[in-house]
């Protein structure tokens, strides 16, 4: 037996790990996809976005706890109450400041962030609530060479398709034209008759509810916790840096591939797999600064 | 005639910070100067050259984290401890730096917040650095050998001093040809570079400069409170000194100390209601950037300096 493979970990390990890694991934995909939408319309990073992600747990199990109503309406309701909260936030706040440099929304959004997580972090502690797994996605395969729990690759199947929804609608719709072309000049769209500012307001709330449609698929896997949307926004953050804004299926691939970078480091060097992907990123800064995918700014 | 007034002022707030600490408990003051000096140090970067570091905290508590060591295990004396505390965070800084003005606007933001975060995760697990707990009990020792430091009034004028010290070095940069230089840089980077400026070089000098200082504020207030600990290093420490500086008012000398007192003296007054001091913070945050943009030093400017200078030939003091 050659000598580099007892550094080898056992199969199961490697992709158990590698698993955790496809999860973490799918969640920074969601919710870089739902930045880059909103940035690519609005023009501001919406650092509320690990909070809206929150409360898309937190409203998840509000339903199930207050009103019984259990995960799978939860997928629906979520969203749309997030996202509406969305909606409210950019007619009362973020409208005012749309003339300002961007840097301005950075700081509004951080501000939401504040209070949003401080009125949960009052009522509930830093500590995690459990969301049971809905009966149907119980239990596990066993697939031959790894064990497979249920939830974990509804998981998986189910930010794919979110991701490519997204991606469909946007790149290849009328909606996503329209889009689109508000992106690259509002003035012009206006001019053709477009509502450009409310399609900008639904825009946010759609971007908003994608993070609750990610909190909500995220509630049975990690803590309900006030804390959940901080711990995550930040490496997306970085995340974002390194696929570039300005495409789409950028945000995509680069958010499942870091989480399986930082599922890989887990197994060979753990101490680094919270920062591997920081280190990830100041690599792409020397090498191509406007990240991976990403158009120069 | 605005000389002339500038001194006024300026004796008048020293006269009243040397006689402060036998009227309010020293140690809040203390703590509050190293906070001032921290935020005027990121002012430097936001209010003069334009660039907003959302990873200041990294400079902060990496200081602190090194001269708590050297002073506690190593047995180095305060001065030494600091300045190895300062020398840190400006290497850090260059190197942050190097990486983050590659990149400009909200990106130069998100990069810095995520080095910052990497800090903050290498503290929570390097061997020295005490995890959870942080270095506590961090003696004071001697300044120089002579001046005992444990004596709560000698420490105070200590920090009195650095704070001054570190407040002269950034005015006299903003008011140098380097600093009108990096004042062009913000206002027009293409203009400033078609004139033969290197951009990048400025942009740098100024944030290891403003590393350097937020390394100096947060090495001395190790020493002041004894103890290093994740938040000094924690990316809520950088948003808050964001905060200092927007209430305070962005670009003026003074507005980062108002803004820090402001801050440090709510949270001495909320510190029992726990998490809505983050609320209050936020709410605070929302409608500074809505309704209050200049904050209170960029609005009472006008008012407090001579009367008959019209208000609008003040420079704006709004990030442009």
């Amino acid at each position: 037996m050659p000598s580099f493979l007892h550094a080898m970990p056992p199969a199961p390990v490697l992709f158990a790990q590698l698993l955790i890694g496809l999860i973490n991934g799918s969640f920074y995909a969601m919710l870089s996809l739902g930045l880059a939408i909103i940035f690519g319309l609005l023009n501001i990073i919406n650092f509320a976005h690990g909070a809206q992600y929150m409360m898309g747990a937190f409203c998840a199990w509000f339903l199930l706890n207050w009103l019984g109503i259990g995960y799978w309406p939860s997928l629906v309701i979520a969203p749309v109450v997030v996202g509406a909260t969305g909606i409210v936030t950019e007619r009362l706040l973020l409208r005012h400041i749309r003339n300002l440099d961007h840097l301005y929304g950075l700081l509004l959004t951080f501000g939401l962030a504040l209070v949003i997580e401080g009125v949960f972090r009052d009522r509930y502690g830093s500590s995690g609530l459990p969301y049971t797994i809905p009966p149907e996605l119980q239990g596990g395969r066993n697939l031959g060479f790894m064990f497979l729990p249920v939830y974990r690759g509804w998981v998986i199947v189910a930010s794919l398709g979110i991701c490519l929804a997204t991606w469909f609608v946007i790149e290849r719709t009328r909606l996503g034209s329209f889009l689109r072309a508000a992106t690259e000049n509002p003035t012009l769209v206006r001019a053709f008759g477009i509502d450009v500012p409310r399609m900008v307001t639904l825009t946010y709330g759609a971007g908003v509810g994608l993070a609750a449609l990610a909190g909500v698929l995220a509630a049975p896997i990690y803590q309900v916790s006030p804390l959940m949307g901080s711990n995550i926004i930040i490496v997306v953050f970085a995340v974002v840096v390194i696929g570039g804004m300005g495409s789409i299926l950028g945000a995509i691939v680069s958010g499942f591939a870091l989480g399986l970078v930082e599922g890989l480091t887990k197994v060979f060097y753990p101490e680094a797999s919270n920062t591997v992907i920081f280190v990830i990123m100041a690599l792409v800064l020397l090498v191509k600064p406007a990240g991976l995918f990403g158009r120069a700014a | 005639m605005r000389h002339r007034e500038t001194l006024i002022w300026t004796a008048a707030l020293i006269g009243l910070a040397l006689v402060a600490p036998y009227f309010l408990y020293p140690v809040f003051l203390m703590r509050a100067l190293c906070l001032a000096l921290f935020a005027c140090a990121f002012n430097l970067l936001l209010g003069y050259v334009g660039l907003l570091s959302f990873g200041h905290a990294a400079f902060m508590g990496s200081a602190a984290y090194i001269t708590a060591h050297t002073v506690k295990v190593w047995g180095w004396p305060a001065e030494i401890g600091i300045l190895a505390g300062v020398a840190v965070a400006a290497a850090l800084g260059a190197v942050f730096g190097w990486l983050a003005i590659r990149r400009q606007g909200i990106y130069f933001a998100m990069i810095t917040l995520a080095l910052a975060q990497m800090i903050a995760f290498f503290a929570l697990q390097a061997p020295f650095t005490g995890g959870e707990d942080g270095i506590q009990a961090v003696p004071r020792g001697h300044l120089l050998g002579l001046l005992d430091l444990d004596n709560t009034i000698v420490m105070y004028y200590f920090v009195l001093a650095v704070f001054l010290a570190g407040f002269a070095i950034i005015q006299r940069t903003v008011n140098s040809p380097f600093g009108q230089v990096i004042k062009a840089i913000r206002e027009n980077e293409p203009r400033a570079v078609s004139l033969g400026y290197r951009a990048e070089r400025y942009k740098l000098l100024a944030f290891v400069l403003s590393a350097a200082l937020a390394g100096l504020a947060g090495a001395t207030k190790c020493l002041v409170l004894q103890f290093a600990s994740l938040s000094d290093v924690d990316w809520t420490t950088s948003g808050q000194v964001v905060l200092m500086t927007l209430v305070g008012g962005v670009g003026t000398p003074l507005g980062p100390v108002v803004g820090a007192f402001i801050i440090v003296t709510m949270e001495n007054y909320l510190a029992q209601t726990g998490s809505w001091v983050t609320v209050i913070e936020g709410v605070i945050f929302v409608v500074c950037v809505l309704t209050f943009r200049r904050g209170i030093v960029g609005v009472l400017a006008p008012y407090l300096t001579s009367r008959d200078m019209p208000r609008a030939t003040q420079p704006s003091a709004e990030i442009t």
